[in-house]
C-alpha cells in the first residue's frame, strides 16, 4: 500500500499555499488530515503529482468568536471541534456530530475542513453545516470569498472550492434557543452513517416555532429536508404530530443502493430516524 | 501433580509475552529485514474467471530498481501445485492449484505475474508495466447452480463443479437408526445459510525466504510452521533438513493463517530465481481477496420427534463452498462438523450427507471452529423451532433430550465417545445469571404492549469436539497427517527451564500457560521458564496451533515432558541426599526425604550436579532432559450455555445485545484470564457472524466487501458486556484434564443471537433471518412476515 510518487509541498501561510497550488496547476492534491485521501492514494486509486500539505499553516486552525457567528480553521480537527467549549456553547449540533465521526484516532486526524471540502455523501459534517448555515471561506489567487453551505455543495464529492483555492475557515452563526440532535444509523459504530439526520429544533408554547433538518447520505450531497421543515412550523411538539410530519423526509432524495443497505430501506430509515432527531430535539 | 498453596495452575496470570506483542517491538515477519533484502508485489486478477490470452512482464524489468518479473507461465513447469492434505473421498476431483495462475484465472485475486525489487515501492510501481489481456469467461458463483446440468465449469477438464460428495449414515456405521425409520410425529425441516466470512486476523500475512548456500530460511506469520516446512520440501524439491521454517510473533490466525500459501511459494520461487532474499506483505485489501475464506455452507436440516419433545432423527444435507480450488485442509472442514450435527443429545439416528463444490470465488478454509461452529447453529436453531412448534420452553425441550451427567462416558450416534460434562450445571449458571424468568416476564410485557422495541431471548447449549487430533481417527477420516503433539524441557546448569513445544502460538497464550504448567510440575519459579516456539530448528518436531488442541494435546506432552525430567532428578536427588528415590516426595518445589522434610534438594540442585556430573550414580546419564510425544486416544469435548437477551427496534431492524451470558465447561483451567479471554474473542466472533459481517460478491464475481469500510468487524464498541463464568468438568482421558477453549465461543455464540432475534420477532411472523442479521434484513423479515400474516 504505497502511493505513486508525488512532489511534497508544505506552506506555511494561506497565500503561500495558494500560490503552491496555482503553481502546481490541477495535478495538485490539497493534504488537510489525510483520512480519506491516503487510503485513496495508498489504494493507487488517485495520483496526484504534487501534495500540498495545509498541516503546517497555523492560521487554519482553532475556534475564534467573531460577534455573532464562530470562525473555526479549515485544519481544526474533529477532536479539537468536539471539545471546544465555544463550538459546544455556540454550536453544540457541529460539537455532537463531530463526535460521531470514524474513531479516536480520525477524529484527532481529521480536520473539519478536509472532511467538508472531501463532500463525501456519507460523512456528516456536510450535513452539519448546512443546519447550522454555515458560510465558507475560500482563498484563491484573487483574494477571498464567502460561500453559503448550500452553494459550497455541488455534487458527489464535489464543491465550490476551485483547484487553485483553499478553503480556510468556517463561519457557524451562534445559535441559541434551539435544541439538537444528530441521529446517526451505521452497522458498526466506526462505519459511515448508512443515514443520518441532523436536526434544530426551536420551541414555542407548546409547538415547534421553527425547524431545521438534514439528511446525510440520501443524496449526492447533504439534503435539508424541507418538506419536513415545512410540515413541523406550527406542529404541535408531541410524538404522534412530529412523526407525521417526519413522514415526508424521503422526498425529493435519492439514495444509493449498495452493499450497505438498499435505497427502499434508506428511505424507510430516514422517515423513522427523522421522527426520532427531531423529537429528540424538541426535547420530547 | 503438586500440590502446594502456591501452585501456578489455576492462577489468574497476566500474560508473559504481551508486553512485546502489544507494544509491537518484537519480530513481527514484516519488521524482519535481511542484508541484500529485495521486496516483492504480487499482480491479481480483477476477473473472477477469464483466460490470459497474453501476458508480458518485460516492461516491468525495465522499470527503475526492479530486479525480476515473471508470470505464472514463466513457472509452469516448476511451479508446481498448492497442496491438500485433507482428500476426504476417495474419488474426490481434486484439481491442480499453481501458486501463479497459468492460461485461466479462476477466482476475483488470483495471482497473476510478480515484480521483484530493491524497494517496494518499486515493486508496486513496475506491476503497472505488466500487460495482462483476458478474455473473460461466465463465472461460477451461485452453490445450487453450479450443481445443475449445463452450469459453466470452474475446471472443465474436470467435467463438474462437485468436488465431492461424502456420507455418514448412523445405520451403516452402526452407531445409531436409520434416520427414515424414525418416529416424525413432529417434522422440524429447515434451510440454514451460512454465510462467507474472512477471517480478520490483526496481522497481514508475510513472508521471506532466504536462500543460503543450498538452504533455506523461510520467515513466515503462519500457525503451521511445522507442517510449512514438510511442504516447502516436497514441493519445491528441497531436502527437508536444508529447509528452516520460522514462524516469528504471528499476529492472530482464526485458522485464517492453517494454509500453506500461494504467496509462501511464489516468494520462494523468487528467491530461488533471483538468489537473495526476497520479502512479500500483503495489504489489507490483499488479504480480503487471497487469504482462504470462511463458512459458506447451505445446510438442509430434517428434525423428527415424537410429541413429548424426545428427538427421534436428524438428517443432514450440506452444500459447501470450496470456492475456485481445494486449500489445505478445505474438503475437511464440513466433515469435522459432521461429528458434531447430533451435539449434546441423545439422538438416536443420524444421517449426514455433503457436497463440495466448485465456484469462481477465493477458496474457504479452515475459521474458528472449523465445521463444529456451523453444525452448533444448525441443530440450536432446529431445537429452538422444535421447542415453537411444541410449545415448551427451549431450555426444556433441550432438557429433554440432552446426555444426563451420570450417563457419561457417552458413545453418540455419530461414533464419538464422550467421556464427561454436565450440561445441566452450565445451564442452571447460565439462567441464574441472566435472570431468565425475569426477562421472560418483561419480554410478555412488551408483546403485551405492542412495544416498539421487542425483547428476545436465545439459547445455545453447545459441545465441540478440540484436541486435534486422534491418529488413527484422522488416518480413517483419510487427513494426511497425524494428530500427535510434542514437548521438550531443557533444565539448564542454573536451573533454569527452556521448554520447546511443537505447538505453534499466534497470540493464544501458550508461554504463560506451558510456564504455569512447568512451575507446577519442576517446582521452578514461573519467571524461570522460557517457551520457545515456531522455529524448526529449536523446534524441530510438531503439528501446530489450530483445532483448540495446543493445550489439549501439546500440553499432554508437556506434562509427561516434565515428567521424565522429575524422574531423572528424583535419582539424582536421591543419590545426594542418600536414600532411595522411593523415600523421596516431591512437594514445595523440592524433593523432601519423607519424615524428614529439612534434608531436602531443589530442581536446581539436581539440574548443577548434572551439569557438574563429579558424582551420579552408576549408569545414570548427565542430564534432565527430557521429551514426550502424545498420541490422543480420543477427542476432549468442552461444552457450555451460552444465553443471549436483545432488543430488537422493530421500527429500524437494529439488534441490540442487552445481556450476554456465557457458561463454558472447558475442563480444568491452567489460566482462567486466559480462557476469559479466549471466551470473549470468541463471542465477539460469533456476534460478528450474527450481525456484523459477510463476504460479498457481485454478479461478475468481483468481491464488494474488500475492505473494512464493506466488511465491517465489530470493535469493542460494537460489543456487550460478556458474563462470562464457568463449570469445570476434568477431561478424563489424560492427565492435565484440559479440554480445549480456542472455539468455543465462537461456535456458541451464533446460534445465540439469531435464536434471541427469532424469538423476539416470533409474534410478528418471523421464523428466519438470514445471517447477518443486519437492520435492513431484520426489518425485510418483519416486512414480509407481516404481508405474509404471520407464518410461525
Amino acid at each position: 500500500m504505497i502511493p505513486v510518487a508525488f512532489d511534497y509541498l508544505r506552506p506555511t501561510g494561506v497565500d503561500e499555499a495558494v500560490a503552491a497550488l496555482a503553481e502546481a496547476g490541477d495535478e495538485a492534491k490539497i493534504l488537510a488530515g489525510g483520512q480519506s485521501l491516503l487510503p485513496v492514494l495508498r489504494l493507487r486509486l488517485s495520483a496526484p503529482s504534487v501534495l500540498v500539505d495545509l498541516g503546517g499553516v497555523a492560521e487554519l486552525r482553532g475556534v475564534r468568536e467573531e460577534g455573532d457567528f464562530l470562525a473555526i480553521g479549515a485544519m481544526t480537527t474533529h477532536d479539537e471541534v468536539a471539545s471546544s467549549p465555544l463550538v459546544r456553547r455556540f454550536a453544540p449540533l457541529l460539537a455532537t456530530m463531530a463526535a460521531t465521526i470514524g474513531d479516536r484516532q480520525v477524529r484527532h486526524r481529521g480536520t473539519l475542513g478536509g472532511s467538508l471540502a472531501h463532500a463525501d455523501p456519507a460523512a456528516d459534517l456536510p450535513a452539519a453545516a448546512a443546519t447550522l448555515q454555515a458560510r465558507y471561506v475560500l482563498a484563491g489567487p484573487s483574494g477571498r470569498r464567502v460561500v453559503t453551505a448550500a452553494d459550497f455543495a455541488v455534487g458527489l464529492f464535489t464543491t465550490a472550492l476551485a483547484d487553485d483555492e483553499v478553503l480556510v475557515e468556517v463561519q457557524v452563526p451562534k445559535v441559541e434557543g434551539w435544541g439538537s440532535h444528530y441521529e446517526k444509523f451505521h452497522r458498526v459504530v466506526q462505519a459511515w452513517a448508512i443515514v443520518g439526520v441532523a436536526a434544530m429544533v426551536r420551541r414555542s408554547d407548546g409547538g415547534i416555532e421553527s425547524a431545521r433538518v438534514t439528511l446525510t447520505n440520501m443524496g449526492p450531497t447533504a439534503l435539508r429536508a424541507t418538506a419536513v421543515e415545512q410540515a413541523l412550523a406550527g406542529c404541535a411538539a408531541e410524538p404522534a404530530a412530529i412523526a407525521e410530519a417526519c413522514m415526508a423526509a424521503a422526498e425529493g432524495t435519492s439514495p444509493r443502493d449498495d452493499v450497505t443497505a438498499s435505497a427502499e430501506y434508506r428511505r424507510h430509515l430516514v422517515r423513522v430516524l427523522t421522527g426520532r432527531a427531531v423529537a429528540a430535539a424538541a426535547g420530547v | 501433580m503438586t500440590v502446594t498453596d502456591d501452585r501456578e495452575v489455576g492462577r489468574e496470570r497476566r500474560r508473559k509475552e504481551d508486553a512485546r506483542l502489544i507494544t509491537g517491538r518484537t519480530r513481527w515477519t514484516d519488521n524482519i529485514t535481511l542484508p541484500g533484502l529485495l521486496h516483492m508485489a504480487i499482480l491479481r486478477s480483477p476477473y473472477a474467471h477469464a483466460r490470459i490470452t497474453s501476458i508480458d512482464t518485460s516492461a516491468a524489468l525495465g522499470r527503475p530498481n526492479v530486479v525480476a518479473a515473471f508470470s505464472g507461465a514463466d513457472v509452469a513447469d516448476v511451479q508446481g501445485s498448492l497442496p491438500c492434505a485433507w482428500p476426504v473421498t476417495e474419488d474426490i476431483v481434486h484439481p491442480d492449484r499453481p501458486p501463479l495462475a497459468v492460461g485461466t484465472v479462476r477466482h476475483h485475486g488470483e495471482a497473476v505475474a510478480v515484480v521483484v525489487a530493491r524497494d517496494q515501492a518499486s515493486a508496486m510501481d513496475a506491476l503497472e508495466a505488466i500487460e495482462v489481456d483476458y478474455e473473460p469467461l461466465t463465472p461460477v458463483l451461485d452453490l445450487e447452480q453450479a450443481l445443475a446440468e449445463g452450469s459453466p465449469l470452474v475446471h472443465p477438464d474436470k467435467g463438474t463443479n462437485k468436488s465431492y460428495t461424502w456420507v455418514f449414515d448412523s445405520a451403516q456405521a452402526g452407531t445409531g437408526g436409520d434416520v427414515a425409520a424414525a418416529d416424525d410425529e413432529v417434522v422440524i425441516e429447515r434451510r440454514y445459510v451460512q454465510q462467507r466470512l474472512i477471517p480478520a486476523f490483526m496481522e497481514p500475512r508475510s513472508v521471506i525466504v532466504d536462500p543460503g548456500a543450498g538452504e533455506y530460511t523461510i520467515w513466515s506469520a503462519t500457525q503451521i510452521p511445522h507442517i510449512l516446512r514438510v511442504f516447502y520440501a516436497l514441493l519445491t524439491g528441497t531436502p527437508e533438513h536444508k529447509v528452516r521454517v520460522i514462524a516469528p510473533d504471528v499476529g492472530g490466525g482464526f485458522g485464517g493463517k492453517l494454509q500453506v500459501t500461494p504467496e509462501e511459494l511464489i516468494t520462494f520461487m523468487a528467491a530461488r530465481r533471483v538468489g537473495r532474499p526476497v520479502k512479500y506483505t500483503e495489504t489489507r485489501s490483499d488479504t480480503m481477496l487471497s487469504a482462504h475464506h470462511g463458512r459458506d455452507m447451505i445446510q438442509d436440516v430434517r428434525l423428527t420427534a415424537r410429541r413429548d419433545g424426545t428427538v427421534t432423527g436428524i438428517s443432514v444435507k450440506l452444500t459447501a463452498n470450496m470456492g475456485a480450488y481445494l486449500g489445505l485442509v478445505g474438503p475437511g472442514v464440513p466433515i469435522l462438523g459432521a461429528f458434531m450435527y447430533n451435539a449434546i443429545y441423545k439422538f438416536p439416528a443420524y444421517r449426514f450427507e455433503c457436497d463440495g463444490v466448485f465456484t469462481n470465488t477465493t477458496i474457504t478454509d479452515a475459521y474458528r471452529g472449523a465445521g463444529r461452529p456451523e453444525a452448533t447453529y444448525a441443530i440450536e436453531r432446529a431445537m429452538d423451532d422444535l421447542a415453537v412448534e411444541l410449545g415448551v420452553d427451549p431450555i426444556e425441550i433441550r432438557r429433554r433430550n440432552w446426555i444426563k451427567k451420570e450417563e457419561f462416558p457417552f458413545t453418540t450416534v455419530a461414533g464419538l465417545v464422550y467421556d464427561s460434562g454436565d450440561y445441566a450445571a452450565a445451564t442452571d449458571k447460565a439462567l441464574a445469571l441472566l435472570g431468565y424468568d425475569k426477562l421472560r416476564a418483561e419480554q410478555a410485557d412488551r408483546r403485551a404492549s405492542g412495544d416498539p422495541v421487542q425483547l428476545g431471548i436465545g439459547t445455545s447449549t453447545y459441545t465441540e469436539m478440540c484436541g486435534l487430533a486422534p491418529s488413527r481417527i484422522l488416518g480413517a477420516l483419510r487427513y494426511a497427517a497425524g494428530g500427535w503433539e510434542t514437548a521438550a524441557v531443557r533444565v539448564l546448569p542454573t536451573g533454569k527451564v527452556e521448554v520447546v513445544t511443537g505447538t505453534s502460538p499466534h497470540g493464544q497464550g501458550h508461554e504463560t500457560a506451558w510456564s504455569q504448567i512447568v512451575a507446577d510440575e519442576l517446582g521452578v519459579a514461573f519467571d524461570d521458564v522460557e517457551v520457545l516456539h515456531g522455529d524448526t530448528r529449536s523446534s524441530y518436531k510438531g503439528l501446530d496451533t489450530y483445532g483448540s488442541r495446543s493445550l489439549a494435546v501439546g500440553g499432554i506432552a508437556l506434562v509427561e515432558a516434565c515428567r521424565k525430567v522429575r524422574d531423572k532428578a528424583r535419582t539424582v536427588a536421591a543419590h545426594m541426599l542418600e536414600c532411595s528415590p522411593d523415600d523421596l516426595e516431591f512437594t514445595g518445589g523440592a524433593f523432601r526425604v519423607r519424615g524428614t522434610p529439612d534434608a531436602a534438594k531443589t530442581m536446581a540442585d539436581c539440574a548443577f550436579a548434572v551439569f557438574a556430573a563429579h558424582d551420579l550414580p552408576d549408569g545414570v546419564e548427565p542430564t534432565l532432559d527430557a521429551d514426550a510425544t502424545f498420541d490422543p486416544q480420543t477427542f476432549s469435548f468442552p461444552h457450555g450455555t451460552h444465553l443471549c437477551a436483545v432488543e430488537v427496534d422493530t421500527q429500524t431492524g437494529h439488534v441490540a445485545i442487552r445481556k450476554y451470558i456465557a457458561v463454558d465447561d472447558v475442563g480444568k483451567v491452567i489460566n482462567p484470564t486466559i480462557v476469559e479471554g479466549q471466551v470473549h474473542g470468541g463471542v465477539a466472533q460469533g456476534i460478528a457472524q450474527a450481525l456484523h459481517e459477510e463476504a460479498v460478491y457481485d454478479e461478475s464475481g468481483t468481491l464488494l466487501t474488500g475492505s473494512f469500510v464493506d466488511y465491517t468487524p465489530p470493535t469493542a464498541a460494537d460489543l456487550p458486556e460478556i458474563v462470562s463464568d464457568r463449570t469445570e468438568t476434568p477431561a478424563t482421558t489424560h492427565p492435565l484434564g484440559v479440554k480445549g477453549v480456542g472455539e468455543a465461543g465462537a461456535i456458541a455464540a451464533t446460534p445465540a443471537v439469531v435464536n434471541a432475534i427469532v424469538d423476539a420477532l416470533r409474534p410478528l411472523g418471523v421464523t428466519d433471518v438470514p445471517m447477518p442479521c443486519t437492520p435492513e434484513r431484520v426489518w425485510r423479515a418483519i416486512r414480509t412476515a407481516g404481508t405474509e400474516g404471520g407464518r410461525s
